[in-house]
């Protein structure tokens, strides 16, 4: 068992790290001037990143790469993104994502 | 009294701030339960309560927050633990830099406050009002509220996950409503080719690239579905640029 104090020492250390991640270009704002070619590819930060976190949770099962119809979170994952094409509401998206999951978990 | 140089028809700091908050809402459906899984999680790790509750004030990062207390339960040692949090947030990079554009003109203590509060979700709710809203000078609020409220919901989701300890079964799949949140949030900014090019790019690369050490994969995606979506920028219709 480690120490409560080491313990606390990783946490904080990890929080300033990622504190200071977060800064980065806020701070800099003022002596950083953006490219125009920069402030366009910025557009797609957003999506990208989060497209990145989605993907695995839908099609990686245990560790490895699951894409066939038994995999629930397939289902699940592509009645939401039906949902939030359609209705562009993300309670609509979130709830129907996770009724699709529990019905599939069930049936499977 | 309205003060000089403002249009009276512009929205006061109240008013952007509670609009934020209005934006975050319905994510938290998706947050709430992750925070109680970290929560129970945290206490599964080895990690005292009081600890798993503390993380969430300094390092206010979920999906860091259960690698590092995944981390601590496998002795790993601590530089592996900084250097695996450092890459996993390192995502937070590209959201500062998304920002910063609209936050420029803000003193140190706005700065320092909203770089603590970026986050997934805060970031994602407001970075639709800094890019399409109007350049309003209290819209810095508007990301006030969202990562208020979503600071607020962390804290006591996680709090009930300690709670609860291990009440919540692993068989609802509670962990998926995060994954479904990002969606609800991608999915309706698709809007030009480039943007689906992007979005498939980095999904494609998040799977390809899963066995890199330290979860690298995130960032290695994130850069390549920019990368594509700057590429494939030509294809994209005229009326749509």
């Amino acid at each position: 068992m480690r120490s409560p104090w080491l313990l606390l020492a990783t946490m904080t250390g990890c929080g300033l790290l990622t504190f200071l991640i977060r800064l980065s270009f806020i701070s800099g704002g003022r002596h950083l001037a953006l490219g125009p070619r920069f402030q366009a590819l910025l557009r797609y930060v957003p999506l990208a990143v989060l497209s990145a976190l989605i993907a695995p949770e839908i099609l990686v099962r245990h560790g490895v790469l699951d894409p066939g119809p038994s995999n629930p979170r397939l289902w699940a994952g592509a009645a939401a993104v039906l949902v939030a094409y359609f209705s562009r509401n993300v309670l609509a998206t979130i709830a129907s994502g996770m009724l699709v999951l529990w019905l599939v978990q069930r049936i499977l | 009294m309205i003060p000089e140089g403002i249009p009276a028809d512009e929205p006061g700091p109240a008013q952007e701030f509670l609009a934020g908050v209005r934006a975050e809402l319905p994510l938290l459906l998706g947050v709430v339960p992750f925070g109680l899984i970290y929560g129970v999680l945290g206490l599964a790790a080895g990690i005292p309560p009081w600890a798993v509750i503390v993380m969430c004030f300094v390092l206010f990062a979920g999906s860091s927050q259960i690698v590092f207390a995944q981390l601590w339960a496998t002795q790993a040692p601590v530089t592996v633990i900084g250097a695996t949090v450092g890459v996993v947030n390192l995502r937070h990079a590209l959201y500062s830099a998304s920002v910063a554009p609209y936050l420029k003109a803000l003193p140190l203590r706005w700065k320092l406050l909203l770089s603590y509060l970026l986050t997934d979700e805060a970031y994602a709710a407001a970075i639709g009002r800094f890019m399409g809203g109007p350049e309003t000078r209290h819209r810095h609020w508007f990301l006030l509220g969202t990562g208020t409220i979503l600071w607020a919901a962390w804290q006591l989701s996680a709090v009930a996950g300690v709670l609860l300890g291990t009440a919540v079964p692993p068989s609802w799949s509670l962990d998926f409503s995060l994954a479904l949140t990002f969606t609800a949030i991608v999915v309706p900014s698709l809007r030009k080719r480039s943007d689906v090019a992007a979005s498939l790019a980095a999904a494609t690369t998040a799977i390809l690239a899963q066995g890199m050490p330290h979860k690298l994969w995130i960032i290695a995606a994130a850069f390549v579905g920019i990368a594509v979506g700057g590429w494939t920028r030509s294809l994209d219709r005229k009326e749509q640029a």
